[in-house]
């Protein structure tokens, strides 16, 4: 952060200027007009029990994007994470239905997700491999093991306790969105206020000058890698909970979903830059976008359209601000 | 670069072993693989991934990656079997040439994005499989193109020949051989490896590294496109919800077993044509021992993951030493 | 100007009026497994043309995949959009429950259409099958018969090895075929999966062919199998010896009943289908049909419909037999 610090104040932009121009204020501005246009849209959308309750659909993405933030503000990203989520949502379901009780099913779950996630870490760090293509490997590999061991079949049969945790409230709000504002606190301190945030900030901006600082970078983003293996795991535990069934199929395509939530927050892609804020917000304006338009019956079509166009204007804004603020 | 043309050289002769070491299991246990019947099979099996894995290599030896091309695939074949569908006297060669250049346009846009904002080709094709995907359906309505619109002339294409060879089979090898030299012996096809192997030193060398960027996203939504017309033809019918979904996981799979290093840079034609064809085989090898289609994702994951962990150990130095017997 | 006010005003009563039919109409939304379906299609055109002529107000909305969470956000929003009936061809049969049983404590019916959810039943109202699905698996292996004289090796081309009505129609196919003397000389050597997708199908179908180099038959019990085992069969040019059927749509098989690589399939009426669900939920709502096991009620063309056992309700009992005579009355 200290390289592009000393830069911005080479360049003195007024102070509101860095305050306001900055990519989360876009993402905050879209969320805003995407309330008043969903609102008009459809004159059932203007109901917060039902908003909440709809957030729970896209809640595990949103608590995997959190983690990604820091993976990608890190300058790698991870591709894998939809598939780390069906692989051990379907372990922790195999272990349960053999009979080994449900902490241990449990641990199992977010121990595989562990270790998937320091397996890529061990291809880009030991393998220097790219780690958008090495999850893109990954990513084929883990759901096809899920397809293997689960077949084409639901693995159920869930304690009551573990169903539902979504109709489980606080108030009006359900318990994934406690867990979800919760982790965005903790990550948004890690990474905001922790000697270690810095050090993901300057291993992003510049990698070879972070090592010369004696910052461990492979250690680093192995740790990082390991983090969103687990966050995926305990996002596949959510979603297994909120189904009370896990098969090899769930969560199709959710990495495209998790790196919009990530890029729509205003993370740069090239690492460096990106708050957990951006993040935050971004997951909101995803859940009132996609809700707003499924309650005003808008066709599927018409949504995919939508949502690809917004992880490309998203990118493009974002690049543009962090350009300019260079520049 | 002696060294490193070896290495290639090496990589072809491992998967002309792997291609043989399959045969001979495969064979071993269920004696039908090796008849001229499963060969029918393979070289049925492989026109479309052949095709686009062309476009694809070329993208990738850029230092990018493509993942649209599903979506591209889908939306020439939607659009040009809606045109067979509702203008009956169309001929087939203006359907071929439609299908390309619908195809070339897509993958322009991706490329135009990529090289006028900067912006990684991962991020920007994610985005356009799902924006392409979307379109098609808006296109279609939804509603496919059923086997009875989907011109006689183009079905016989993927049956037979004059010389027995599926026409689809022919055209996908000779698309293998253009781009063979193309980028062997034509200076634009040379550029591509200089603007991915070092884009700053192709810059000082007055390559014009943007338009090598849209070069390549070009000619790899226009092999999609040629490749969404070989599944009307191959399957008989498309589906706006079906054709071309997750088609570019098992293209960069094969390219990526193929050699082409994802640094950019590395990559041959006969290299890639040796991977399309062990991912073929791996393909109708399944079916023939008896074994659920559920494998094939793990599989194909696994040989795109030790052929990832391959290259990562041979830039890493050590094989290159071990092979070669001299400095990396 | 005038006329304009005219129209302003027409307008404007016609909006008050829409408003007030839309409070009055009884709601119903269709959910098929996924948009671009051309079978869910027809489904779709029942509804619609029923509800025309009933007078309630229908809807339809799908997600893009078949994946088995993908419809969950959709019925919520229908949940809280507040229809008073969700019909829905499920892609799962039993990631729903949760949301159905929502649905269902807000006083909304919920309908299953086209396939059960077998162990699921005390989630949804009542399920409107096509036909009654004990019929298929004899009704399919005596039509192969009569196309191969009745005699020689068949092999069967499914979708995946967990499909819960492709699975026992194949049990009842090989009840059938050993206990009825009629099939004794016809042997089942394989049951292939094309997981419903058509490059594994067709791979799949070409392998039956090598494997099984004298095979007389195929019989693919899933529109995506039996329209890949019929081009591969058309592509091997092996018609007439190999013959070729199973479930599918006349629009997807029309080809091949025209150039003779099929001579028949079979299938029912997606389209019945959603005129009897509408006709259904119209008289549950009005309090003129029971929902009980054992009611019975009219439908217009589809005659006296009786229900069953966990309100199970068959649209028609053995399923059409497609070939060159009729094909060309059906467009779905």
């Amino acid at each position: 952060m200290s390289a592009t610090e000393t830069f911005d104040a080479a360049k003195a932009r007024p102070l509101w200027h860095r305050i306001v121009v900055r990519p989360e204020s876009v993402t905050l501005l879209l969320l805003i007009a995407a309330v008043f246009v969903s609102a008009w849209l459809s004159p059932f959308f203007a109901d917060l029990r039902f908003v909440l309750e709809s957030a729970t659909f896209y809640i595990e993405f949103g608590i995997i994007a959190l983690m990604l933030t820091l993976v990608v503000v890190s300058g790698e990203i991870d591709l894998s994470v939809a598939a780390t989520m069906a692989l051990s949502a379907c372990l922790f379901g195999i272990a349960h239905r053999a009979g080994l009780g449900m902490p241990v099913a449990i641990l199992i779950g977010l121990g595989s997700g562990a270790l998937m996630g320091l397996f890529n870490g061990v291809l880009v760090t030991v393998f220097r491999l790219p780690s958008i293509i090495a999850t893109i490997g990954t990513m084929v590999l883990y759901r096809g093991i899920a397809q293997v061991i689960a077949g084409d079949r639901s693995v159920g049969g869930f304690p009551d306790w573990f169903v539902g945790i979504d109709f489980i409230a606080v108030g009006i709000v359900p318990v994934p969105v406690i867990i979800f504002v919760v982790l965005a606190i903790l990550l948004g301190l890690v990474l905001g206020s922790t000697l270690f945030g810095r050090q993901i900030y300057q291993t992003g901006t510049n990698p070879i000058a972070a090592r010369h600082a004696g910052i461990r970078v492979d250690r680093l983003k192995m740790i990082l890698f390991t983090a969103s293996g687990l966050t995926s795991a305990v996002g596949g535990l959510l979603m297994a909970s909120r189904l009370g069934v896990v098969r090899y199929d769930l969560a199709t395509g959710g990495e495209l979903q998790v790196v919009l939530i990530v890029m729509l927050g205003g993370t740069y892609i090239f690492g460096g830059r990106g708050t957990i804020a951006g993040t935050f917000l971004a997951l909101w304006l995803l859940i009132i976008i996609q809700t707003g338009m499924t309650v005003a019956n808008i066709a599927i079509e018409a949504q995919l359209t939508v949502l690809g166009l917004l992880l490309i204007l998203a990118i493009i804004s974002a690049n543009a601000i962090y350009a300019g603020g260079r520049r | 670069m002696t060294a490193l043309g070896r290495l290639v050289r090496v990589r072809e002769a491992g998967l002309v072993v792997m291609l043989v070491i399959l045969a001979v299991v495969v064979g071993a246990i269920q004696p039908r693989f090796l008849t001229i019947a499963t060969l029918d099979i393979i070289l049925l099996a492989i026109p479309l991934i052949l095709v686009a894995a062309m476009g694809q290599m070329m993208v990738i030896v850029a230092r990018h990656v493509d993942l649209s091309i599903g979506s591209i695939l889908g939306f020439a074949s939607i659009a040009v079997g809606m045109m067979f569908r509702d203008i009956p006297e169309m001929p087939l060669w203006l359907g071929f040439i439609l299908a390309i250049a619908i195809g070339a346009g897509l993958g322009l846009v991706n490329g135009l994005i990529i090289a006028l904002f900067r912006l990684p080709a991962i991020i920007v094709t994610l985005g356009t499989l799902s924006l392409y995907r979307g379109l098609i359906f808006i296109l279609s309505g939804g509603r496919q193109v059923d086997p009875n619109h989907i011109p006689e002339a183009l079905i016989r294409m993927a049956q037979t020949s004059p010389i027995g060879v599926p026409w689809i089979v022919i055209i996908a090898f000779f698309t293998a051989l253009l781009a063979y030299v193309f980028l062997r012996h034509l200076r634009l096809g040379r550029e591509i490896y200089a603007a991915g192997s070092n884009p700053d030193a192709a810059r000082l060398r007055g390559i014009r590294v943007n338009r090598v960027t849209l070069v390549v996203f070009s000619l790899s939504g226009a092999m999609a496109g040629l490749a969404g017309l070989m599944y009307a033809a191959r399957f008989g019918y498309v589906n706006p919800g079906i054709t071309g979904v997750g088609f570019e996981l098992t293209v960069i799979a094969a390219v990526v077993i193929g050699g082409v290093s994802i640094n950019g840079g590395i990559g041959t034609v006969p290299g890639v044509v040796l991977g399309v064809l062990l991912l073929g085989a791996v393909s109708v090898a399944l079916p023939i021992l008896g074994i659920s289609g559920f494998w094939q994702d793990a599989i194909y994951g696994a040989i795109i993951v030790i052929a990832l962990i391959v290259d990562g150990s041979v830039r890493a130095g050590g094989l290159v030493r071990l092979v070669t017997g001299r400095g990396g | 100007m005038k006329k304009l006010m005219l129209i302003a005003s027409a307008a404007a009563i016609g909006l008050m009026a829409g408003a007030a039919t839309a409070q009055d109409q009884v709601e119903i939304v269709y959910i098929p497994k996924n948009t671009g379906n051309p079978y869910f299609d027809s489904i779709i055109g029942g509804f619609a043309d029923a509800c025309a002529e009933l007078g309630c107000s229908f809807t339809t909305v799908a997600p893009a995949t078949a994946e088995a969470t993908s419809q969950i956000p959709f019925i919520t929003a229908q949940i809280q959009r507040g229809v008073d009936v969700i019909a829905i061809s499920p892609n799962s049969p039993d990631a729903l429950n949760q949301v159905f049983d929502r649905a269902r404590s807000r006083g909304i019916q919920v309908l299953i259409v086209n396939s059960d959810i077998p162990g699921s039943e005390d989630h949804r109202d009542a399920a409107i099958l096509p036909v009654d699905f004990t019929t298929i698996g004899p009704a399919q292996v005596e039509l192969l018969g009569s196309m191969i004289n009745y005699d020689g090796e068949i092999a069967i081309l499914s979708a995946t090895t967990d499909a819960p009505d492709q699975n026992v129609w194949i049990a009842d196919m090989q009840t059938v075929l050993e206990s009825d003397d009629a099939y004794a000389d016809m042997e089942l050597v394989t049951i292939a999966y094309g997981d419903d997708d058509p490059q594994k199908s067709t791979t799949e179908a070409e392998a039956l062919l090598a494997n099984y180099p004298d095979l007389a038959g195929i019989i693919s019990p899933t529109t995506v199998g039996v329209a890949a085992a019929a081009q591969v069969v058309e592509t091997a040019g092996r018609a007439p010896d190999l013959q070729v059927t199973g479930l599918g749509t006349p629009n997807q098989m029309r080809r091949f009943i025209e150039n003779g690589t099929v001579e028949a399939f079979q299938l029912w009426s997606p389209y019945n289908q959603g005129v009897l669900a509408a006709h259904f939920a119209m008289g549950v709502n009005d309090g003129s049909i029971t929902n009980e096991p054992g009611q019975t009620f009219d439908v217009p063309n589809l005659g006296t419909i009786t229900i069953g056992d966990d309100n199970v309700i068959l649209t028609q009992d053995q399923p059409t037999t497609f070939n060159a005579d009729n094909i060309d009355d059906f467009n779905f």
